[in-house]
């Protein structure tokens, strides 16, 4: 290493794809042994900045100084040369290799494998001492948590000789808990030296974890602070660019009847593995339901049930109806037409096709309602595309183009198509799954506040989130869910993250 | 990330493929010694110089429509259906079977029923590779494969051991009654002022167009068409949306296959006016290509068949006007398929590469 001031230096970085100029004359000057956080909404160019300085995306204009030296890197390869190492969102990992495996993959040296594995696991042996980045060589990635593989990505990165890391929304799958350690092990890089880039929307994260705090909107850095002298608030309204209310408002619940009382249900996926073990609730209407936990312990499978999209066993009973949950009539149409709304979990696989413009994904699952229809052979396209514009502009979505297709919209502007499709139906029940998940921080606050309306105006919300902050700031009652089961309800006036946090790994104090 | 323009997606990137494989076209002929200028001259004069020539070239062209049209109603429900060719043999069959034992009083009518037994009988054959999809998740491509084979050996059978008239020689029903042949071009009132000497195009041509329109509205402008396109699309959305798949591939193959028979009121009705062995002769394998190159849009369909139709005929006036072999009609349509098809992406991205050189610097000025 040599012994210049800065780690990373960009200057007048400039990209523009299209029309859309995803960064424009950026400068940005990372300290050498610091974590240095980089936050903004989604499509402020955040990533198309960090896929430049990891040779995925070439600049129009500017240039990149690595440790004081002007390095030009035009694919990832020179990235790594550089002392670059990246930890994806989703992570780049081989499932049925061992942890070994992965760590050599594409750094192997000589045409046998065993020099090079003798080789890893002394390396890794060292690493884990020094970091806490403790993992098992040998187990295969498909039987590790979430935390562990991404502790092998970062293994990766670190036995590359990566001396600036570069992290992009490392938490967004991990527990409280997991995430405490991931950022203990940061701490540790940066007191060995090494330099941490750490890009996440999560303003408790920039809080706790970094020295500085770069704030990008709209394409270019608007200001680069000491985070010891900003708060939540500043960076917030530096983000989005005017005052954000970061708390949700919302009135004490007024629940009413029971909308929905689920008894005793059950799924077994493809393999016979029993997903959700007999979980039971009810909800009322007018009252917002939380589920909480981390991603994999069943949540999905219950919207899933719910929402008609897969067989289970046991009893759902709404308004006094009970509803099928296989065979005839345990479909999305069914439930559809039983007062059901379902935001998916997954905007991109579930929630829309992507290939198709707004219109059509806003006729997505409610292509038979006569509305759109022109008379018995044909759709009305034309009234379906004035109802789009209206929806469109009363979500405020931008841009308001109904004939756009869904993939040129900004994530945020996807989700709010998919919740204006579900809302504006007036639902008695609503099923919403990460409402805001790769959502930026202003369409965050509209979201949760639509929520918060349609709950008032009567309907019954079931929530499903990862994320504790939002269950706990939107839920009248929070149920933890973990293994396949309800761990527990909790009121989230009495309790605290340290308690969810618990049930959401598996420990329950009343009954262990 | 590059992109270019609709209009060069859409015009440019089939152009400069064509390009491309007339330009490997023109390697070969040079190869085996004869002049390619003379055989394009040919092919053009033969198959678009005149009217006549028109007359062989939509023949071909109509064919192509209707196999075309089944691989693109297929491939917007996600169903690559290979089994046209087997498909449009049974259409055949269909409209042999109505033309000789049912009593048509008038053409017209006889087209009729004729259209509706060719649809019926080639729905019929893609119902079971669908059926197997949709409820067993045997793949589509390799049923309909086999289904083809099996096509044709029955087929065989039909023809010699249960059609062909007692005493005939070669396996193929008799001739259908008068009343059956259906209009030429050059018999139509209006196309007889084009057309004044006897081509094989008929009257199907025209049915085939109203058909591209109809694929276009079922597509586009129906529940049924949304419903198809959101299944076919990549993802769980048509899941998400309850939207019935084992319905959608039933319905989305009996189409295809309906659409592959009715080619055979072309071949079958129109021209031979007789069934015989391997009727399709190949059409429902064009018909991929087809669809290819049409982009599995109706109107890109119905371009795309003109041009195959068009190397079809001038494919086979090379054989009777030069030395050049008329297999070479083969290779030609190969690398029309291997450019248009499977070389569609590098075409594209060269393009790609082209347009960013001509917009960067104005994008700059733009941007400031």
């Amino acid at each position: 290493m040599g012994d210049a001031q800065y780690a990373i230096e960009l200057k007048g970085i400039s990209k523009a794809f299209g029309p859309v100029q995803a960064n424009r004359d950026i400068n940005i000057a990372v300290p050498k042994g610091t974590i240095h956080g980089i936050i903004g909404e989604n499509g402020a160019g955040k990533s198309t900045l960090m896929s430049i300085l990891y040779g995925f995306y070439k600049a129009d204009a500017g240039q990149i100084f690595v440790d004081g030296k002007l390095t030009p890197i035009p694919d990832s390869q020179s990235a790594i040369r550089a002392g670059i190492g990246m930890v994806f969102q989703h992570f780049k990992l081989v499932q049925n290799f061992t942890v070994l495996e992965n760590v050599i993959l594409g750094a192997e040296d000589g045409p046998m494998l065993s020099t090079s594995l003798t080789r890893a696991r002394k390396a890794l042996a060292d690493l884990a001492r020094e970091y806490e980045l403790d993992v098992d060589p040998d187990a295969l990635i498909e039987d590790l948590s979430v935390g562990h593989q991404q502790r092998v990505e970062i293994l990766k990165a670190l036995y590359r000789q990566a001396d600036i890391l570069i992290l992009d929304e490392p938490t967004g799958v991990l527990t409280p808990d997991e995430a405490d350690h991931l950022f203990r092990i940061l701490k540790g890089l940066k007191d060995q030296g090494k330099t941490v880039i750490l890009i996440t929307h999560k303003l408790r994260e920039i809080m706790e974890a970094t020295d500085n705090v770069s704030v990008m909107r709209r394409g270019t850095m608007v200001a680069t602070v000491k985070t010891a002298d900003s708060s939540p608030e500043s960076l917030a309204e530096l983000m989005v660019g005017r005052k954000v209310l970061l708390e949700v408002a919302k009135e004490p619940a007024n629940p009413g009847a029971v909308v929905l009382s689920v008894k005793d249900l059950r799924i077994k996926d493809d393999h016979g593995v029993e997903r959700l073990k007999g979980v039971s609730f009810d909800i009322r209407a007018g009252e917002i339901l939380g589920i909480a936990g981390v991603a994999g312990n069943g949540q999905s499978e219950l919207l899933a049930a719910l929402g008609g999209m897969m067989k289970a066993s046991g009893k759902i009973t709404m308004q006094g109806v009970d509803l099928p949950l296989s065979g005839k009539g345990a479909d999305g149409q069914s439930r559809r037409a039983a007062g059901i709304a379902h935001v998916p979990e997954d905007r991109h696989h579930h929630g829309l096709i992507l290939d198709f413009s707004a219109w059509e994904n806003v006729a997505l699952g409610y292509h038979n309602d006569p509305a759109y229809q022109k008379n018995a052979l044909f759709m009305d396209n034309d009234a379906l595309i004035a109802d789009t514009e209206k929806k469109m502009a009363r979500f405020d979505v931008r841009p308001p183009i109904a004939s756009l297709p869904a993939k040129s919209f900004s994530g945020g502007n996807q989700q709010k198509i998919v919740v204006a499709r579900e809302m504006e139906r007036n639902p008695t029940l609503l099923l919403i799954g990460q409402p805001t998940r790769g959502v930026d921080i202003g369409a965050i606050e509209f979201i949760h506040k639509q929520i918060v309306a349609l709950r008032d105006a009567g309907t019954a919300v079931l929530l499903v989130s990862v994320e504790l902050d939002e269950i706990m700031s939107l839920s009248d009652r929070i149920a933890v869910m973990f293994d396949g089961q309800i761990m527990g309800l909790r009121d989230p006036a009495t309790t605290n993250e340290r308690e969810l946090g618990l049930l959401m790994a598996g420990m329950n104090g009343e009954a262990a | 990330m590059d992109r270019i323009p609709r209009w060069a997606d859409l015009a440019l990137v089939p152009l400069v493929s064509l390009g491309l494989a007339a330009l490997i076209s023109a390697l070969v002929i040079l190869a085996i010694g004869q002049d390619p200028m003379e055989a394009l001259n040919v092919m053009v004069t033969g198959a678009v110089g005149s009217a006549y020539g028109w007359g062989y070239t939509l023949y071909y062209t109509t064919s192509f429509i209707f196999t075309g049209l089944a691989v693109t109603i297929a491939f917007h429900a996600g169903l690559f259906n290979i089994g046209g060719e087997g498909q449009a043999q049974l259409g055949g069959l269909g409209v042999a079977l109505a033309c000789l034992f049912l009593p048509w009083p008038h053409w017209s009518l006889a087209l009729i029923g004729a259209s509706v037994a060719a649809a019926v009988f080639g729905a019929a054959w893609a119902a079971i590779p669908a059926y197997l999809q949709a409820k067993r998740g045997s793949h589509i491509v390799i049923t309909t494969i086999m289904f083809n084979y099996i096509a044709a050996s029955l087929m065989v059978f039909m023809l010699v051991d249960v059609l062909r008239p007692e005493g005939q020689m070669d396996p193929a029903t008799a001739n259908f009654p008068e009343a059956t042949h259906l209009p030429t071009l050059n018999q139509i009132p209006g196309f007889n002022l084009i057309f004044t000497k006897d081509v094989p195009a008929n009257v199907t041509f025209l049915i085939a167009l109203a058909a591209a329109w109809v694929v276009w509205a079922i597509l586009w402008r129906t529940r049924l068409g949304y419903q198809i396109r959101a299944f076919g699309k990549p993802g769980a959305a048509a899941h998400y949306a309850g939207i019935n798949g084992f319905r959608i591939t039933m319905i989305a193959m009996l189409l295809s296959g309906g659409l592959a028979g009715m080619m055979a009121i072309n071949n079958v009705m129109g021209e031979a006016e007789r069934l015989l062995q391997n009727s399709a002769s190949g059409a429902g394998f064009i018909g991929i290509a087809v669809a290819l190159m049409g982009r599995n849009h109706p109107v890109g369909v119905v371009l795309a068949a003109v041009l195959f139709g068009f190397l079809f005929q001038g494919g086979a006036e090379l054989g009777l006007w030069t030395k050049i072999p008329i297999e070479l009609r083969t290779v030609v349509q190969g690398l029309v398929i291997l450019f248009t098809g499977a070389l569609d992406y590098m075409v594209r991205m060269m393009l790609a590469r082209v347009f960013a050189l001509f917009r960067a610097p104005a994008e700059a000025k733009g941007a400031a």
